[in-house]
């Protein structure tokens, strides 16, 4: 299964501070360690959002906006994607994460879907236009 | 920097669990497991060239465990669980070898001594970990092992499989599998097999056969030949991630990267190989919009690392063949001319007239049907190919495109007969009598037949 770490934008991100030598190398030291175990597949950090842009659907009408944009703990800073056997051991790996931030550092976990979810998801979809797995409240 | 803080790891306060006692500390079990399970092959790694005995490294590691399940919910998980667990493995085997006094035990306290007294640490720097993993590999894959030992012993002792889960994957009964581990392991200490890395020419050897080792398992579970439907996908896991764990151990390794590059395109494929019945789809059949293509961008990545090192062998150029199709947005846009190229350099570097035939195949789509049959009927001879019902497949195919389509009728029926896959020959069979319809048709053309 894979599980993706998404870092949390901060002040210091957002402003394009480059991290201190020793977070930068403790984030490399930590890396390594996933991709000697074989687990580590993807990962990267992200340019602050003011080199972003949004897409907002809204009653049928889509508008575009530049960043940078405000609500600095909505934003992510980078993620790295990890394949592993069991949720724990995902949360064992998320748990030796260095603290992203000079401060008031963020991660979230996720589970990523996979083929089975994928197969499932399309099987409901034929449930679907066989008008079977309709929500029936 | 900090590095005793201990109870910022503390797991009862770190995993989500409810009140209940019994479930926090069988939550707190279950998390210690899992560390020990990442850390497993390490610990044996480790105690293996510490022991000279895979046998009793495996023991010592499970010792390791029992300390740390008693412990660590007192004193919280250490700051590096994999040295503590070390540590650990290790004075359990001093303590054997004290007790036993073997002579072999007491040669090895004499050299320990001194390091066994003193204060526990972390024992290993990242020096010695790449290479008692890499000598674990080594050993797991030791050429005085059969090709079946190699296999087992190296998904038990590395890739941290159970031994159930690997008779579920071979299809043998826990007691044979458990027999077979048992039998590689005797065999390799009654071999007085080294646990040193191997230099020159015989690493390069003790490599392939690694890379042999796990280029098998891999395929156990990317064809559907046999085994356990649930444990193929978990095959192709375990060699991809021992794989990429062999590139951060030897990463000058052209071949290295080009197994994983090989590894991780075919993966990609996973999603679009079969239909919602499982029927199995054909590569320039599939929808490509279902492969993975993050999985195609590491293939890529690690093929590009592979080509720039020296000596790119038969995975890097099995990766690159891959690499035609995975680059490719549709079956129409394949490189058939490079594809072909590969396979003729392929066919130099490991002859066989399974790659011939694979040519004959993409020269037919680069350079035309007569191009394709030329090869393939040279290979008609070729005893290796004798029973192999593609040869008659590829050219009964070749033969129906020049209009040779009585030619091409017996070859259907020769591929029919030969294959063993049921749908395969009811397909070929299909083929043939399109032939014999052909042939009535062209036939009353020509009024033979009134």
């Amino acid at each position: 299964m894979r599980f993706m770490i998404v870092v949390k934008a901060s002040r210091d991100s957002e402003a394009g501070i480059m991290p201190p030598a020793e977070m930068i190398s403790a984030m490399a030291d930590y890396h390594e360690e996933l991709a000697k175990a074989g687990v580590l597949l993807d990962g990267s950090g992200l340019q602050p959002s003011s080199k972003g842009w949004r897409i907002k659907w809204s009653g049928g009408k889509k508008t575009i906006t530049d960043g940078p944009f405000a609500e600095t703990k909505e934003l992510i800073a980078g993620y790295t994607i990890i394949q592993v056997k069991t949720r724990e051991e995902a949360m064992e790996w998320a748990n030796r994460f260095p603290n992203p931030q000079i401060e008031n550092g963020e991660i979230e976990v996720r589970q990523m879907f996979e083929l089975e979810d994928f197969e499932h998801s399309e099987g409901i979809d034929r449930f679907r236009e066989m008008g079977i797995a309709q929500d029936r409240t | 920097m900090p590095t005793n803080d201990r109870h910022s790891r503390d797991h009862p306060d770190l995993y989500p669990q409810p009140d209940d006692s019994v479930a926090k500390s069988r939550a707190t079990h279950r998390a210690i497991e899992t560390v020990f399970r990442m850390e497993r092959a390490r610990i044996i790694a480790a105690l293996a060239r510490f022991t000279r005995n895979v046998d009793l490294a495996e023991e010592f590691a499970q010792d390791a465990l029992i300390a740390a399940l008693r412990s660590w919910p007192e004193d919280g998980v250490p700051d590096k669980p994999g040295g503590w667990l070390i540590t650990s493995a290790r004075r359990r085997a001093i303590d054997h070898f004290r007790r036993t006094k073997m002579a072999h035990g007491k040669l090895m306290l004499l050299s320990i001594d001194a390091e066994a007294e003193a204060p526990v640490g972390p024992p290993d720097s990242d020096a010695d970990f790449g290479d008692e993993m890499l000598g674990l590999m080594f050993v797991s894959c030791h050429p005085v092992l059969s090709t079946e030992a190699r296999v087992a012993l190296t998904l038990r002792l590395i890739g941290g499989l159970t031994t159930e889960e690997i008779a579920r994957a071979y299809l043998v009964t826990e007691t044979a599998m458990s027999q077979r581990i048992v039998r590689a392991k005797r065999l390799l200490s009654e071999a007085g097999v080294p646990f040193e890395m191997p230099n020159g020419s015989d690493r390069a050897e003790r490599l392939t056969s690694v890379l042999e080792v796990l280029y098998l398992v891999f395929n156990e579970g990317y064809s559907a030949t046999k085994g356990d439907d649930w444990m193929r996908p978990q095959l192709c896991q375990e060699a991809m991630r021992l794989g990429r764990m062999l590139a951060s151990l030897a990463p000058n390794e052209a071949e290295v990267h080009g197994l994983i590059a090989l590894m991780e395109i075919q993966a990609s494929r996973l999603p679009a190989r079969s239909d919602a019945q499982g029927r199995p789809i054909l590569l320039l059949d599939q929808n490509r919009t279902r492969w993975d293509h993050l999985l195609i961008n590491r293939g890529l990545a690690a093929l590009a690392r592979a080509q720039a090192l020296p000596q790119p062998g038969p995975y890097t150029l099995q990766a690159a063949i891959a690499a035609c199709h995975a680059r490719a947005r549709t079956a129409e846009e394949t490189d058939w001319k490079r594809i072909a190229a590969l396979y003729a350099a392929l066919g130099e570097l490991a002859p066989s007239p399974v790659i011939e035939l694979n040519r004959a195949m993409a020269l037919a789509i680069a350079f035309g049907p007569a191009a394709g049959l030329e090869l393939a009927d040279q290979l008609a001879y070729e005893p290796a190919l004798r029973n192999y019902h593609f040869l008659p497949s590829v050219r009964a195919d070749l033969l129906m495109k020049l209009g040779r389509v009585h030619e091409a009728l017996g070859e259907f029926e020769r591929a029919a007969a030969l294959t063993q896959n049921q749908r395969e020959r009811a397909m070929l069979l299909e083929r043939a009598q399109s032939c014999r319809d052909a042939l009535v048709r062209k036939g009353s053309d020509k009024g033979f037949l009134t």
